[in-house]
Parts: C-alpha cells; sequence; structure tokens
C-alpha cells in the first residue's frame, strides 16, 4: 500500500465507517431520527470512499467512474416514482451483485495487486468462490426480480409475473447447483495456471441459477424475493470482504445480509409462507382458478354518494388501503377525503397490512409521499384491536388482507394474518370488479350483510365522495 | 500457542459473526413503517463494496484488472449516490408530516 496512510490508520477509519453504518441502521428505528440515521450513513461511506482513495496509486481512473456512476445514481434517485421503488431496489441489488463478480475476476487475475498471496491460497479461493457466486445469482436473480417488478412480461417470458414453472425444475436446479459447487472446488484444488476454467464455469453456473431461482416466483410473492435479494447482496459483499481481508466489507455486508434476511420473513410470516415454500417456487399463482364455486352470492352495492353519506355520519373511520389504490394514484386523493371527514370531527386512522405493496414498508412511502401524518398510519398489530368499536372500515384496492377465511381451518389461507376489517360496525369495500385477489380465493368479506360495495376505479370513487363530502 | 498468530480467516470470522448479532438487533428495532427505507439505505451501504472495486481500479498499470475494477466502481457508485439520496428523498416526505402536525 502506498503512503498517504498507514495500514493502521485504514484499518481505524474502516472501522469508524463501520460504527457510522452502524448508527445509520439505528437511526431507522423511529420516523424522527431517521434522517439522521441517513447522513451517518452517507458519513460512513464518505470517510470508507476517501480513506480506499488515499491508498489507491491510481486516483484518475477512480474518480471518473465514481462522477460517473454518481452521477447516473442521483438522476435515477431525483426521478424515481415512489411507486417504482421496488424495481429501483432491485436494479440496484443487481449492481452489488454484478460488482462483486467483477472485483472476483480482478482478483484472480492479480492477486498480488490486493496484498493477497500468489498463487492464492486455498482459503481465500474457497473466499473467493462464495463470493463470486453469491454475487452472480444475487445479479442474474435481481435482474429477473426487476423485469417481473417492471411488468416486462412482454418483452421476455421470463420476465412475467406469472410463475414460470417447467417438469423436474426442482431436480435441473438441484443437479446446476452441485455442479456448480463442483467446479468451485475443482477452482480451489487447481494449479494456478488452470483456475481460469473451473472458475468461469462456476461463475456461469451461478448466473443461471440466478434466473432459475427466481423465475417461479409468483408477483404476489415479490416482497420476500426482493427481501430476499437485499440480504444476497450483503452476503456477497461480505464475501468478497473476506476474500480481500477487508472487515469493513465484511461488517457492512452482514449488517446487510441480517436486515434483509430479518425482513424476508417478516414477509413471509405476513403471508403465512414458510420460506421454503418462496423459493421453491410455484406459490402465488392459482389467478381465478379457486373461484371455481361461483355461487350466486348476492353483494350489496352502492354510489359514491351513498358511501360519503355514510362516512360523513360515522364516529370512527379506518381505511384499509392496498396496492391497487396505488395503482389507481388514488392516494391524495385519500388523503383529501380523510380531511375533509377529520374537519367534520370523524376519527380517521390508516391500517396498512405488512405486505400491502411491492416491497416491505412500500404503502407507508406511498402514503407518506400524499402528506398523510404517519401518526394516522397503524401497523396491523396495533389497530387489529379496534376494529370491533370502529364504525367504518373502508378497504381501497386491497382483498386477500382482509379475507376472514384465514381464520378458519381448512382454507387455503388459513393462517394468514389479516385485518379484522370484518368486525367493524360496517364494511364498504371499493374494488374495481368482484375478480378475486393473488390467492385466487373467494372473499366473503364482500357478502356480508354489512358490507356495501362501491365499484369502479379506486381513484374516480374517492375523488367522487370527496364532493359529495359537503 | 507462543508465537503463532491468529489467522485472518479466523479474525474475519469474528468479526462476521459479531456484526451478523449487531445487525440482527438493531434491525429488529426498525420500525415497519420505516421498511422501504431500510432497504433503500442497506442497498446503499452495500455498495461499500465500492472499496473493493477502487483496489481492483488502482494497481497503477491499466490493465485488465484495473479496466474491469473501474467498471465496478462506476456500477456501484449508482448504488452509493442513489440509494443515499432516495432514501433522504423518501425520509423527506415523512418529515414534512412532521411539521404539517405541529402546524395543526
Amino acid at each position: 500500500m502506498t503512503d498517504a496512510m498507514s495500514p493502521n490508520q485504514v484499518a481505524l477509519s474502516y472501522l469508524a465507517a463501520s460504527v457510522l453504518f452502524i448508527l445509520a441502521l439505528k437511526g431507522l428505528s423511529h420516523p424522527l431520527t431517521a434522517r439522521r440515521g441517513n447522513r451517518f450513513g452517507i458519513a460512513g461511506m464518505t470517510l470508507a470512499v476517501l480513506t480506499t482513495l488515499a491508498i489507491t496509486r491510481r486516483i484518475d481512473l477512480t474518480i471518473g467512474a465514481l462522477a460517473l456512476g454518481g452521477l447516473a445514481g442521483w438522476i435515477v434517485a431525483r426521478r424515481v416514482q415512489m411507486t417504482q421503488m421496488p424495481e429501483l431496489v432491485a436494479a440496484m441489488h443487481s449492481l452489488v451483485g454484478l460488482a462483486a463478480v467483477l472485483i472476483a475476476i480482478a482478483v484472480v487475475n492479480d492477486p498480488a495487486a490486493f496484498n493477497i498471496g500468489d498463487p492464492i491460497p486455498a482459503a481465500n479461493r474457497v473466499e473467493l468462490f462464495i463470493g463470486t457466486f453469491v454475487g452472480a445469482m444475487t445479479f442474474s436473480g435481481s435482474v429477473i426480480a426487476f423485469g417481473k417488478l417492471a411488468g416486462l412480461g412482454k418483452v421476455s417470458r421470463l420476465f412475467s409475473s406469472a410463475p414460470v414453472v417447467f417438469k423436474g425444475q426442482h431436480i435441473v436446479n438441484l443437479v446446476l447447483a452441485v455442479v456448480m459447487i463442483g467446479f468451485g472446488i475443482a477452482f480451489v484444488a487447481a494449479a494456478p495456471a488452470a483456475h481460469w476454467p473451473p472458475f468461469i464455469a462456476m461463475t456461469a453456473l451461478a448466473f443461471v441459477l440466478g434466473v432459475l431461482i427466481i423465475i417461479p416466483i409468483g408477483g404476489a410473492d415479490m416482497p420476500v424475493v426482493i427481501s430476499m435479494l437485499n440480504s444476497y447482496s450483503g452476503w456477497a459483499a461480505s464475501g468478497i470482504g473476506f476474500s480481500l481481508n477487508n472487515p469493513l466489507l465484511i461488517v457492512a455486508g452482514s449488517l446487510v445480509g441480517s436486515s434483509g434476511a430479518i425482513l424476508s420473513y417478516i414477509m413471509c410470516k405476513a403471508m403465512n409462507r414458510s420460506f421454503f415454500s418462496v423459493i421453491l417456487g410455484g406459490f402465488g399463482s392459482a389467478e381465478g382458478t379457486a373461484s371455481a364455486e361461483t355461487q350466486q352470492k348476492t353483494v350489496k352495492s352502492g354510489s359514491p354518494e351513498d358511501v360519503a353519506f355514510l362516512l360523513g355520519n360515522a364516529e370512527s373511520v379506518i381505511i384499509i388501503p392496498g396496492y391497487g389504490l396505488a395503482v389507481a394514484r388514488a392516494q391524495h386523493a385519500v388523503k383529501e377525503m380523510a380531511h375533509k371527514l377529520a374537519a367534520k370531527g370523524v376519527n380517521v386512522r390508516y391500517a396498512i397490512h405488512p405486505v400491502a405493496g411491492r416491497m416491505p414498508g412500500h404503502m407507508n412511502v406511498l402514503l407518506a409521499e400524499a402528506e398523510v401524518p404517519y401518526e394516522e398510519v397503524q401497523e396491523m398489530d396495533d389497530i387489529n384491536g379496534d376494529f370491533g368499536s370502529t364504525d367504518i372500515a373502508f378497504v381501497l384496492g386491497a382483498n386477500d388482507v382482509v379475507n376472514p377465511l384465514a381464520e378458519q381451518p381448512g382454507s387455503p389461507i388459513f393462517g394468514m394474518p389479516i385485518l379484522e376489517a370484518h368486525k367493524a360496525h360496517t364494511v364498504i369495500v371499493n374494488k374495481r370488479s368482484m375478480a378475486s385477489g393473488y390467492a385466487g380465493i373467494d372473499n366473503p368479506l364482500f357478502y356480508m350483510d354489512r358490507t356495501m360495495m362501491v365499484f369502479g376505479d379506486a381513484k374516480k370513487v374517492v375523488e367522487d365522495i370527496v364532493k359529495a363530502i359537503e | 500457542m507462543h508465537g503463532v498468530a491468529v489467522d485472518p480467516i479466523v479474525t474475519n470470522l469474528m468479526v462476521f459473526v459479531l456484526a451478523i448479532f449487531v445487525g440482527y438487533h438493531v434491525v429488529w428495532n426498525v420500525t415497519p413503517a420505516l421498511h422501504t427505507p431500510l432497504m433503500s439505505v442497506t442497498n446503499a451501504i452495500s455498495s461499500v463494496i465500492v472499496v473493493g472495486a477502487i483496489l481492483a481500479a488502482g494497481p497503477g498499470p491499466l490493465d485488465r484488472g484495473a479496466i474491469l475494477g473501474a467498471i465496478a466502481v462506476a456500477l456501484v457508485a449508482i448504488n452509493t449516490f442513489g440509494g443515499f439520496l432516495v432514501t433522504e428523498r423518501m425520509l423527506e416526505m415523512f418529515k414534512k408530516k412532521e411539521r404539517a402536525e405541529k402546524h395543526r
């Protein structure tokens, strides 16, 4: 290494950056401290980059690349719509994965440049192998996830939001994984001159596996997938940290890896899926198939004016927004409605299911964008006890997360935690049509005597309600 | 044991395991309302892999490794800048509401 900083100074500086990253995550425990947390993160990253720049021998190339990527990132961050956050996050995961692979290739190409012995010691090769395949799978898996989220199903079947399944899928995946590990072992054992072929084969197979793992996962399971890839991108960074003997990468990677793992767990629990059933694929499919027993059950439907009348005379209203609301871009109209009702003395709150939206916490961000005060937005566990004493539960663009069948043993969604809208004195449901939700099952909530359906596009309906509230 | 240094891999493993514990405990305290910003900020943090990319780009001569490194730097820099900025943008929205609250 060069002169600007001694190895000890570098290590201490990396330590400080690690602490700053931990503080960044800690800040997110409350909206009031979150921004400070993000600043800690920026400070940590700045410190890490400056320290590293001080010890490299070639700055022009690096600064140029940093500026180029930074500009692109800046533009994207400014322009992206909040509904597109899941796509953005998926795209960013893929970049971390790809960078891990590129760095690993650079290490194999010239280990001495990274102060790793040449030929590369066996232990470092194991670490390189792990960092590379996790990185490669993160990359290709995230690309597929991005395509699914961005609705690129028409471009390629691989990006279809419906699960892509074929016969013997699990066997194929298993065989490929075993062969990939075989090449990995060959890479570790190979003579220095012969390590490229197994390394390349292993990397290529990891890219293929990343694709195969994500294609069978359906659109409804996207919150799990995106959390899982978040976790993978962290482990990839950690793996590269091991190869480069860089504790900062190990710490930051593990923080991200465990964060993603926790989010995956929370999402699986909220959807009543085991992690493995999501990974092994084929779920979140079955759209429309289960509505076989469509006996002529009657629903009561009403006009937006009827809804406005009911809401205006209620004492308490809980709004349950689903992704349909975001698709219709009705958040602002809903906020205006809540505002008008609050002015009439109605107690309005929002109830958020953990999987409302396409990624963890997505609905909260969408409501925040519409300037809904976060104090009015309640999590499922906090508000479920209040439905029994609430006049009106107003379900907007949500379906499965309010399906009371989840409380009945034997139903396909039994055990899934739901928002207990059916306990409210009156239930109003806005939907575009009577089609079933992602889970493809009928919802008895719609047929209750106390339920009124109001059909139509969420934005149009809510705007009409706003007009009708005097 | 005299004079036998601990293998760097063991030291790394210690760091790794401890960091997972820290991450586990810190992240469980994150409020669910901020899970999306959590993901975008962890995304930005994982772009610390840029450190490895800078080292790859910087050995001196402009060879294959340096070019790969430079490409990696450019790719991850998108996350480094984009990730923190978009997080800031989201958190700004949560803050706006605070102000609105106070005005009431």
